[in-house]
């Protein structure tokens, strides 16, 4: 059927007037019959056209359709566990950025308590200002220590003497002219400003027999003001430790 | 003329009633279709051969669709039903396409 040999004799001009010729009507059965089933032909036709292009999934068959529907519920599932995986991801990440802040913000706090106590940071909060008036230079450094050691008992956090910040390793010593505070002379009058709480501190400084008696008794003179903003300016800086290292607590 | 008379009232007829396709019929019918048209182009080309014969057509016609359909049913049953209905398309789709040739032959001589 498929490689039927041309006749030699059907010319182009033949085979036209040979389709016209069959397009004649010819109201046999056999045509009747063939028209009908051309009908039924281009009625499917039709048919199948429209249904293809109204329907979608309809059109497949069950194994294509059950095959779809294992992709789409494996693909879900995959991305149901990404998505579990990354929410994990994010949890983790956002912990640990709550924990990194807490710690920074402690370590913060930290910093500031211990640069006060250390005299590495400048301080302000309520406390007294103490000015002693010694123009004969009859303070020693002695007293200076009772005053000091009075503050510290009262709770003083951070106390300056004429610009010069007292901490642990401040030391007085008794130069020609006066008082030396860590090797600078003191001036007269000399001025204190001390953090801590204002009553405890000053109730401590005036206590009979106390430092400011002390003072009194060597004939010099102390004015002693309370304060809720007292300002601690000086600061000095922290030596390098050299021997010491912290013990690493459990 | 009475053919293609035919298959315009057909292709008419379908655009007017909107058929739905019954569900058994599903896989079935665009086969049928595509092994009427080889039916039908065989049909052309036996005409222009000069050897077309009005019982031969019909009977090509009808026994093309119920064989094609017959075995894309087989194809289901078995569960291969896409792979056979890919290849009955590929086989129809060879021969529609040789029919077109010959009848191009014929009228264009090229």
């Amino acid at each position: 059927m498929t490689h039927v040999p041309e006749r030699p004799e059907s010319s182009a001009r033949e085979s036209w007037s040979l389709l016209l010729r069959a397009l004649r009507p010819k109201a046999s059965a056999g045509q009747v019959l063939v028209g009908v089933l051309c009908a039924l032909l281009g009625f499917a036709l039709v048919t199948q056209v429209r249904h293809t292009h109204a329907s979608g999934l309809s059109a497949l068959r069950q194994s294509d359709l059950v095959r779809l529907l294992e992709e789409t519920t494996d693909r879900s599932r995959e991305l149901r566990s990404r998505v579990a995986e990354l929410e994990r991801t994010r949890d983790e990440l956002a912990s640990g950025t709550n924990q990194q802040q807490a710690a920074l913000e402690a370590a913060t706090a930290r910093a500031g308590t211990q640069g006060i106590l250390s005299g590495r940071l400048p301080a302000v909060g309520p406390g007294v200002r103490l000015t002693l008036s010694d123009p004969s230079r009859v303070l020693t450094a002695s007293t200076y220590v009772t005053i000091l050691t009075e503050l510290r008992n009262a709770g003083a956090e951070a106390v300056q003497v004429d610009g010069q910040r007292v901490t642990a390793e401040t030391f007085f010593l008794d130069g020609p002219d006066g008082v030396l505070v860590d090797g600078v002379l003191v001036q007269n009058p000399t001025s204190w400003h001390v953090i801590g709480d204002p009553h405890t501190i000053s109730q401590a400084l005036e206590i009979p027999g106390g430092a400011l008696a002390l003072v009194r008794s060597q004939g010099a003179s102390s004015t002693l003001t309370t304060s809720e903003q007292v300002e601690v300016t000086a600061t000095r800086t922290v030596p390098e430790l050299r021997f010491a290292t912290p013990v690493e607590s459990g | 003329m009475i053919a293609l008379l035919g298959l315009a009232l057909g292709i008419v007829a379908g655009l007017l009633f909107e058929p739905t396709v019954p569900v058994g019929l599903q896989p079935y019918l665009p086969i049928a279709v595509i092994a009427a048209l080889d039916a039908l182009f065989g049909g052309l080309r036996a005409r222009l051969d000069g050897i077309f014969d009005d019982k031969v057509f019909v009977v090509s016609f009808l026994s093309n669709v119920v064989l094609a359909a017959l075995i894309v049913f087989l194809g289901d049953q078995l569960g291969v039903g896409s792979q056979l209905s890919t290849a009955v398309v590929v086989v129809l789709g060879i021969r529609i396409f040789s029919n077109a040739a010959a009848i191009r032959r014929h009228l264009f001589k090229a």
